[in-house]
């Protein structure tokens, strides 16, 4: 009889890959897209006189906003489908999380469904960013990178 | 009466009948290429309704009511209701069957849960203990979705491997023998097996294992061949478990059923124009194909012996999360042309 590794290959061969270099190439090219937009947004705030702090807050929430319209529109994942990391890394990913997980959740409620569910996907992101930052606020200090 | 044959099988020697059966389905079931098979086709994937737990459960209560009427029977004939569905405490079935007024068994096979189902109701019938079994079950792309997996609006990339569960629902009754109606004949109910596979984006590779299992079991102890089956018709092993099956079948039991294998995940949908990976996979998947397209066959004599052996893959979100293989079964249910045919 097969045993568990002689099966693990088996399936190993009988699984498709993804197909990474599309995959690589539609977020290269995804990605790059966001950033140019986000890059466009950051120059048309600047000349709408924001200051600089003002401009990073703004283009951040453009794209949020944008994300979460895409979303609602059932938009987004179509979109996210073909780009992968291309609209997941960039912090279009970040609001779509949240925002996808609000409009699911909402039947079981605006408590204990969208309120507490909101995070569900974004929460460790957020939980393990505020840690990482945390960790790096240490080798600063030791380092006195400041 | 039912005889047990071999180790495994279960002999229903009266032969009982599925005297009505119904599919229903939602769109993108409804655009692929057993379009014109199925009873009713849903064009918006809500049904109408608030949530998609209420959706499924009016799925799957169109397919029981559909069903008992074209037995001719209303659900108060009905002497017991067996069935099943993916989510958390079979909302979808006992929300969908509870304005029925049926006396009802609750089932978990996970997507094998069509051939478990028509396997214990036509046991009932065969030993006398029902008249009238209904055998249904369900499964809703929208709200499996949200229990297995991520919320419908999330933008991600799914693996090759990975199978759409269907938006479906079939339902079969089974009655004593009818000469006009295709017969229930033997049933094996299988063992659960676990080859280690822990990729819940690759189910046919967890299946397979049970698949194979059950049809060497179901073929010795019936001491069948392959080549005596019009069609050995899997529930939802996909490109992948479809492939593995064949794989496993030769090299452990030196069984090739390569020429008389289908399976429901591939009939279902048009696998590339429909973008559905490595094919259907869900409890309604392998219920509606079952209920429709082969049931239709069966009916006019086009095939005359079909094993069904539907697979269900029978972890939850939180073994998958604790890094537990998944462990997976497979019953099997012959079923045979009217005698008139």
């Amino acid at each position: 009889m097969t045993t568990g590794k002689e099966y693990d290959e088996m399936t190993k061969k009988a699984s498709p890959p993804s197909p990474k270099a599309i995959d690589i190439l539609n977020a290269f090219w995804t990605g790059g897209l966001v950033c140019t937009l986000g890059q466009a947004l950051n120059s048309l705030y600047e000349m709408a006189g924001f200051s600089e702090d003002g401009v990073k807050a703004a283009v951040s929430a453009t794209l949020i906003v944008i994300t979460a319209i895409l979303t609602g529109i059932g938009v987004f994942d179509k979109i996210a489908k073909v780009a992968g990391a291309g609209t997941i890394v960039p912090i279009t990913g970040f609001a779509n999380s949240i925002v996808s997980p609000a409009m699911e959740y909402s039947a079981e409620g605006r408590i204990l469904g969208t309120g507490a569910k909101l995070f569900s996907l974004a929460g460790p992101v957020i939980a393990y960013g505020t840690f990482s930052a945390f960790i790096y606020g240490i080798i600063c200090y030791i380092f006195k990178l400041y | 009466m039912v005889e047990r044959l071999g180790k495994y099988t279960l002999a229903l020697n009266s032969h009982p009948s599925i005297t009505g059966c119904a599919a229903v389905v939602g769109k993108t079931e409804g655009e692929g290429p057993l379009k014109d098979e199925f009873d009713f086709i849903f064009e918006d994937d809500t049904l109408g309704e608030t949530s998609f737990e209420k959706a499924e459960s009016a799925l799957q209560k169109e397919a029981v009511t559909r069903a008992l009427t074209k037995a001719g029977k209303t659900p108060d004939e009905a002497d017991i209701s067996l069935a099943g569905d993916l989510l958390d405490q079979c909302i979808g079935t006992s929300f969908g069957l509870r304005s029925l007024n049926m006396p009802f068994i609750g089932l978990y096979g996970a997507c094998s849960t069509m051939a478990l189902s028509l396997g214990l109701a036509s046991v009932l019938v065969d030993c006398g203990a029902a008249k009238v079994a209904v055998a249904s079950t369900s499964s809703h792309f929208c709200s499996a979705e949200r229990q297995f997996r991520l919320p419908l609006e999330y933008g991600g990339q799914r693996t090759p491997t990975s199978q759409r569960t269907a938006t479906a629902a079939g339902a079969s009754v089974v009655e004593s023998r009818r000469n006009d109606k295709p017969t229930v004949d033997a049933v094996t109910f299988g063992r659960i097996t676990d080859l280690g596979i822990k990729d819940s984006n690759n189910m046919g590779a967890a299946m397979a294992p049970a698949a194979a299992n059950t049809i060497a079991d179901f073929l010795q102890d019936t001491a069948a061949s392959p080549s005596d089956f019009d069609m050995i018709l899997t529930g939802d092993l996909g490109i992948v478990g479809s492939k593995l099956l064949c794989e496993l079948l030769q090299k452990d039991h030196g069984i090739d059923i390569e020429s008389v294998h289908a399976d429901c995940g591939l009939l279902l949908y048009d696998i590339e124009g429909q973008d559905v990976h490595s094919g259907g996979s869900g409890c309604g998947c392998s219920g509606s194909v079952l209920n429709s397209y082969i049931m239709r066959r069966l009916e006019s004599g086009e095939l005359s012996r079909v094993l069904f052996v539907a697979t269900g893959a029978l972890m939850s979100p939180t073994s998958s999360l604790q890094g537990e293989s998944i462990p997976s079964i497979a019953h099997a249910v012959l079923l045979s042309k009217p005698l008139s045919k």
